[in-house]
This record gives C-alpha cells, sequence and structure tokens, in this order.
C-alpha cells in the first residue's frame, strides 16, 4: 500500500530526470517530495527549496531564483494555478469573480525555465478549463500533473496528450479541455518497494523540517 | 523616536515599498500606520506582500497596490485583500515578481528603465499601460523584449535585525530590503537591538548592512516583526496567523483583531519572547 501523495512524488522525480537544478516554490510540498526522492538516488542533483523555514540556498534576496533562471542556471520549475486550460495557460490572479493571491514569478519562470512542471492535485472541470480568464503566464511545459493523471505537453501540437492515470478512472468528464489520449491509457507507475523505503525514510525526515503538516498527514512524523 | 513618531513621518498618499511576510516586515510599525488612521497609502510589494498589507487594506489605509501577489502562505488567503479586490475598493496594479525588482534596480542605477526577459503572452501585460514591449535595438533578428520604467518609492519601510552608532542598519541576506531602500526617497527602519560602534568596520557584518547613507529614521521596536520572524531570534508565530486569516474572513472579526492587537497600545505588543 502507498498514499496518493508518495505516487505523486514518484512521478514527479520521474519527471525531473537527468535535470540538474530544481528549484520548488511555495506551491505544494509534492513537488519537494518528489525533488527530495530524486536528490536520495542522485547526490548531485541541486535543490534551491524557496520556502524552507531554516536556511536559504540564495544570499541575494528574492530576485537572485530570476537571474539565475535568466541566465538558464534553473532547470526545473514548478508552477499551479487556479484555473490551467489546455492551451497550458495558467491562471493565478482570478476566475469567476473571486481574487486569487496573484502571478507570483510565473510570467517570468514559465518562460525561461526550459523544464516547467505544471502540477495541480485538484482534478476538476473547475481548474482544467477550455480557456482560463486571465493569463497570468504562458509557456511550454513539460507535462501537466494532477492527482488523477499525467498529461504530456505536445508543443507542435499546442494540446495535452494523456500519458496515464493513477487510479485506472476515466478523467474524460473531469477534465474541462479537449487533449488526445492512445486508445488504452497506461496505468501509472506505482512506487516501488526502493523508492517507498527512501520516501518513508530520509525524505519524510528532511519533510518534516519544511513541510510539518504535510510530513504529519502523509507518514505520521512529528 | 518610536515606532508610532516614524508612522507619524510617513504621509498620506505615499508610495510605500515593503517587503514579504518572510522578509523583516516592520509590523509594529505598520500597526502604528493603523493607530494613526493612515489614508490612500500606496503598497509596493517587494515583491509580494502578505500580513501587513491585508492589515493596512483591512482598516482602510490603502488606495493602490502593485505586487506580484499578496497571501498569508500557509494561513491562505489574504482576506482582506481579496475581499477589497473583488469590491473594487482598492486599485490593484498586478506584476510579476522580477518585474517589480528590475524597476526598483533601474533607479538604484538612476536609469530611465531596464528590460526584462519572460512575461510577453501574460494579460500583465495588457493590464500595465507602463510597460512598453519593444524590438531588442541589439539584435537583427526579430527579439520582442519588454521594457519596466524606473520605479521610485516615497518611503521604504522595514525592520532590521541590529541598528548601530553609526546609523547603519544590518538585514543579513534580505537584499531586497537594500533594493528598497536603495530607491526610496526616504528609508524607515525600525530594530531590534542596538550595537555598538560602526557595522561597516567589521568585515564580516558589512555584507548584510544597509548603510546609513539610506537610512533616515530609525526607531528601536524589540519583537517588532512579530508575528513574522526574524532569522535566529524568533520564528513567525503560526498559530497567531491562522488566527488572524480566520477571525479577518468578516469585517466585523478583523475589527476586533483591530482592537485587541493593534489599537489598544497595552496589547499591542507581542506576547513574553519565547526561544525561536
Amino acid at each position: 500500500m502507498y498514499a496518493r501523495e508518495e505516487l505523486l512524488a514518484c512521478s514527479i522525480a520521474r519527471l525531473i530526470g537527468d535535470a540538474g537544478h530544481v528549484a520548488v516554490g511555495a506551491a505544494s510540498p509534492i513537488p519537494a517530495a518528489g525533488a527530495l526522492l530524486l536528490k536520495q538516488k542522485k547526490p548531485s542533483l541541486r535543490l534551491s527549496f524557496l520556502h524552507k523555514r531554516k536556511g536559504n540556498p540564495f544570499s541575494e534576496g528574492s530576485r537572485e531564483l530570476f537571474d539565475l533562471a535568466g541566465q538558464g542556471r534553473i532547470d526545473v520549475f514548478f508552477l499551479g494555478g487556479a484555473q490551467i486550460d489546455g492551451q497550458a495557460n495558467i491562471n493565478l490572479v482570478r476566475a469567476e469573480g473571486r481574487r486569487f493571491p496573484g502571478s507570483f514569478g510565473s510570467a517570468f519562470m514559465y518562460p525561461l525555465v526550459p523544464r516547467v512542471i505544471l502540477f495541480r492535485e485538484e482534478h476538476s472541470p473547475r481548474v482544467l478549463v477550455p480557456k482560463v480568464e486571465f493569463v497570468s503566464a504562458a509557456g511550454n511545459p513539460l507535462a501537466l500533473l494532477t492527482g488523477k493523471a499525467l498529461f504530456a505537453w505536445q508543443k507542435d501540437r499546442r494540446r495535452f496528450r494523456l500519458e496515464s492515470v493513477h487510479d485506472g478512472e476515466d478523467v474524460r468528464a473531469q477534465t474541462g479541455f479537449d487533449y488526445d489520449a492512445p486508445p488504452s491509457v497506461p496505468r501509472t507507475p506505482a512506487p516501488g518497494a526502493e523508492e517507498l523505503a527512501l520516501l518513508r525514510g530520509a525524505v519524510a525526515r528532511e519533510m518534516a523540517a519544511s513541510y510539518p503538516d504535510f510530513a504529519r498527514k502523509v507518514w505520521g512524523i512529528d | 523616536m518610536t515606532p508610532d513618531e516614524l508612522a507619524g513621518e510617513i504621509p498620506d498618499g505615499a508610495l510605500i515599498g515593503l517587503p514579504p511576510d518572510y522578509s523583516l516586515v516592520a509590523m509594529e510599525a505598520v500597526r502604528a500606520l493603523v493607530r494613526r488612521e493612515a489614508r490612500a497609502l500606496r503598497l509596493l510589494g517587494v515583491p509580494q506582500l502578505g500580513l501587513c498589507a491585508d492589515l493596512l487594506i483591512g482598516a482602510g489605509c490603502v488606495a493602490e497596490i502593485e505586487t506580484s501577489a499578496v497571501t498569508l502562505g500557509e494561513a491562505g488567503l489574504a482576506p482582506r485583500f481579496t475581499e477589497a479586490a473583488q469590491q473594487g475598493e482598492i486599485l490593484v496594479r498586478d506584476a510579476t515578481c522580477p518585474a517589480v525588482h528590475t524597476a526598483l534596480q533601474a533607479t538604484e542605477k538612476g536609469v530611465p528603465f531596464m528590460p526584462l526577459r519572460g512575461v510577453l503572452g501574460s494579460d500583465l501585460i495588457p493590464g500595465r499601460p507602463d510597460w512598453r514591449v519593444v524590438q531588442n535595438p541589439m539584435s537583427a533578428d526579430p527579439d520582442p523584449i519588454l521594457l519596466v520604467p524606473a520605479l521610485r518609492l516615497d518611503v521604504a519601510l522595514f525592520h532590521a535585525r541590529w541598528a548601530d552608532e553609526a546609523g547603519n542598519v544590518w538585514v543579513g541576506r534580505r537584499r531586497e530590503l537594500a533594493t528598497i531602500a536603495h530607491a526610496a526617497q526616504r528609508c524607515f527602519v525600525t530594530y531590534e537591538e542596538k550595537r555598538a560602534g560602526d557595522m561597516l568596520e567589521d568585515e564580516l557584518l558589512a555584507p548584510g548592512v544597509v548603510s546609513s547613507t539610506y537610512v533616515t529614521h530609525i526607531a528601536p521596536a524589540p519583537r517588532g516583526a512579530w508575528p513574522l520572524g526574524v532569522p535566529d531570534l524568533y520564528d513567525i508565530d503560526d498559530a497567531h496567523l491562522m488566527r488572524y486569516a480566520k477571525a479577518a474572513r468578516t469585517r466585523e472579526g478583523f475589527q476586533r483583531y483591530l482592537d485587541e492587537f493593534v489599537c489598544t497600545p497595552a496589547k499591542s505588543s507581542s506576547p513574553a519572547a519565547s526561544p525561536a
């Protein structure tokens, strides 16, 4: 048995692949868990966590992340959205009369970081819409990972393609935008024994320092 | 000078640069702005804002805000900002983090604008008539690039770990505070502790100093960032932030919060220090 968060962290680790430098923002602890999992297997991976409570990878203030990205020194970054549409635009500003916090650095990071992974746990027609109400940022992502499915981005067709589903359920009705899909959609690979051992050991301990609520919920660590 | 006297030096209508919740916010001076019923302030989030903006907006002190986001982090949406923005009570100029840094860096250098990569394709651009997309004049190939105008602040306001006898303040690695100070006509700083001597004479401390060249007034405010934190001194008070986020969901709850923690001087300071 494994938690959904563990499967998502394993998917994140696979998506990061052979990247050299991964930056993780505040959006969700799951990208952080995935990056820490990969670091266990590949110690040379450089991780810059923006919202560590103790310590900080930067010494030049909050602009250093953007200066690094502007030079191409960040390979992977994670973005989410109140809405994400079928053209891979993200909206962090407003929808259905509701105001959200704002675009943060997304408008800059999305086009400049070579591998942006869109991540949003909620997979519903409310979030995955045909057209966002406000384009905070536009770009060509590596993939879109949700709590139910993994989509690859087809840059030439500007359309998502469904790669796998986590629970075997059909997600078409839960997805507000149109996308391509193979005739038979595979299941997202389950975490292996080695991955689960790493997640529940070293990764869980590191996560507890910066994301105590998450570590308590998923692994029962205090 | 006290934080309240310092807040008295900030005029209504001023354009104030403020840091995010994780970066040495002068919360006691912000509470003093609420107490003195400041009006029509214009806030710039460098590059985003949190509790201080929500308090000022809820208390009716703010006319305009430019920022890349307003958030209470783990405690969720900033409720007074959210309602004021939804009801059109304040003007919100949406930005993106590096555009804010770049606009202030242009002022630091005394140049009228600076270019910034990215952002093209974002709806932020049609919302910002002050931004300009031009052809890169250095390139023979088509290469559109965004220009952001230099942004000069009336006031920089932040908190520091130390001030010294020479009038310098120490903010450590929070270099965005130096950028705010460099780009402001007047800079007001509250601080935890006074140090003897001149920190610029100390090689280890000097890189974290904002020099007195830029600092207009300082005011002592022990635990002055509470309920936010100061690294190695005290952590952000998560429980208090959650309490604020809950209370401020309604105007009545927000008013009760102000009465208890902001407007009654005896209760406006933080609880006794606990080891961070």
